[in-house]
């Protein structure tokens, strides 16, 4: 048997990879083996991005993507045609350009397009309160679908008087 | 732990990921939190010019002088290593095999504990790491968050209120986190269970890879498991499902570990001394043999087998082993053939420096 990656050498060296939920069995020659070990890895998943808008965009007629595929980034200049390409994306403005192709990607990829994490502080006082409401509303949704009634009550309780608060200091306080 | 002042010091410590301690050491090799950020005002590394890129890490290692975890940590710029120096980060996993490659300003600032560092204008701005040995998600993830807290007044990170984090590549964006734990799985492996465990981890929604991270080869039947989305989730949610996920695997590899005790104690024995004989006497063997056998050794220790060698041990050569580590302790560049010669020279010195420390003895 001939190395898989290099097609020249006798395949020594047989290793288990997994990739999209598969292992499969690679059989390689020592010298490319030692370079896949330490080397593989790093371009190799733009093409799991590519692929999956591959499989997105089946639906769309060629003028369709054709039309996607100009829409650029006003700060950076990157058409999302690129973007497609290499699976990057330019700058923060990009996801704002690109927010109505992005979002079917980010579900596909996610299950979910909204954040539920930490914030940077300078987002202030306001925000942190719609994000800790957020993070209530998520917490009593648990504690119903366990039966926590007890639970639930207390975080309603919360999340009542978090809103409270914001209707009454609705403009967000900047923290240095 | 003091800070190590050169790449030297740093080369010459053991990183503290291989130290073999905390909860579940036997298993579970070590516990990575990483956080991607970037600056809200830059493009993403790989569309920034040169000079943006150095206002990147000069504005980045300014803003670490505020944070108590990374202020006096030591800065190693990829384009003042050595492409082995380079490569010696990444088999360290400080760096990633992207920020190895040196061209552009890029650049990685270790902590004095070691356990954090931070890459710089790798694929993003910055990549925030926690690596402690053991199975401690949560001693982890307070040490990076606590980090990214402390870079956050002076930094302007990108990030929107829906999406949260904005990162290069749509996969990260959210938290930017990716928590994982390296685990030695050679029960079920053997017994053959690997495949249905595995499959129930990527049903979870985790990501199964092997030592070295995205597409790396599964060597010793070593595995990085690490939360796969990082948008409509807390940090703390995705990290105490990959915590309950984990802590049903190890179970699972403990049962299958008893079962084939009971069953074939002395062909495990078998395999776990003639994997250390090979190791303790071998004259030229490859880095991905030494993994191997060091994974039957470890199973051994594991299973408290009298007079193997301790964990630190089978931890440091995992990465001693390792070709660029071999290249930088001989002091210039090897053949894949010379390697195999020091690397054999190395394992065996390291195996009887164990025994006469801890009285070992090889024939049990």
């Amino acid at each position: 048997m001939l190395c898989q990656i290099c097609g020249k050498n006798p395949a020594t060296v047989h290793f288990t990879e997994i990739h999209d939920n598969r292992m499969s069995e690679i059989h390689v020659c020592e010298r490319c083996a030692e370079e896949k070990g330490m080397q593989a890895a790093a371009s190799q998943h733009k093409f799991e991005i590519a692929d999956l808008l591959a499989g997105m965009v089946d639906a769309m007629t060629q003028t369709d993507e054709e039309r996607v595929g100009h829409v650029q980034c006003p700060r950076c200049g990157l058409l999302y045609s690129s973007f497609k390409e290499t699976g990057r994306l330019g700058c923060a403005e990009c996801y704002a350009a690109f927010q109505f192709q992005l979002r079917p990607l980010l579900r596909r990829i996610h299950g979910d397009t909204r954040h539920r994490g930490k914030q940077p502080s300078r987002g202030g006082e306001g925000a942190t309160r719609t994000r800790q409401i957020q993070r209530l509303h998520d917490e009593l949704q648990r504690a119903v679908e366990r039966e926590d009634f007890e639970k639930a009550a207390g975080v309603r309780d919360e999340i009542r008087r978090l809103e409270a608060e914001q209707a009454t200091q609705p403009a967000p306080k900047a923290r240095p | 732990m003091s800070a190590p002042r050169s790449f030297e010091e740093l080369f010459t410590t053991t990183s503290p990921w291989l130290l073999g301690e905390g909860p579940h050491a036997e298993m579970v090799l070590s516990t990575r939190i990483r956080l991607a950020r970037n600056l809200r005002d830059v493009p993403f590394t790989h569309r920034a010019r040169e000079e943006q890129l150095q206002g990147v890490l000069a504005s980045v290692t300014s803003a670490a002088q505020q944070s108590a975890a990374l202020r006096d940590g030591l800065l190693l710029r990829m384009s003042e290593c050595t492409p082995i120096e380079r490569q010696v980060l990444v088999e360290r996993h400080l760096v990633s095999h992207e920020l190895g490659d040196g061209a552009r300003p890029r650049g990685i600032l270790v902590a004095r504990d070691q356990r954090l560092s931070l890459m710089i204008n790798e694929e993003d701005h910055l990549r925030l790491q926690a690596l402690t040995p053991g199975f401690q998600l949560a001693e982890a993830w307070s040490l990076a968050d606590r980090a990214d807290d402390e870079l956050d007044p002076s930094l302007e990170f990108a990030f929107s209120e829906e999406i949260g984090y904005l990162t290069s590549c749509p996969t990260n964006a959210g938290t930017g986190l990716r928590a994982s734990v390296l685990i030695h799985l050679p029960a079920l492996v053997l017994l053959e269970e690997i495949q249905q465990v595995l499959k129930s981890v990527m049903q979870v929604g985790l990501n199964v890879r092997g030592l070295y991270g995205e597409h790396s080869e599964v060597m010793g039947n070593l595995f990085q498991i690490s939360n796969q989305t990082t948008l409509g989730r807390s940090e703390r949610d995705s990290i105490e499902s990959l915590e309950r996920v984990t802590r049903q695997i190890i179970e699972t590899e403990e049962r299958a570990r008893e079962r084939m005790v009971r069953d074939a104690r002395v062909q495990i024995e078998d395999k776990v001394w003639r994997a250390y004989g090979t190791l303790r006497y071998c004259r030229s063997v490859h880095a991905r043999e030494v993994i191997n056998l060091c994974s039957a050794v470890r199973l051994g220790v594991a299973l408290n087998l009298p007079g193997l060698c301790a964990l630190r041990t089978l931890n440091e050569l995992l990465v001693l082993a390792q070709p660029a580590h071999l290249q930088r302790a001989h002091g210039g560049e090897l053949s894949p053939a010379e390697r195999n010669i020091v690397r054999a020279q190395l394992v065996r010195e390291r195996l009887a420096a164990a025994e006469h420390g801890t009285g070992a003895n090889p024939q049990g």
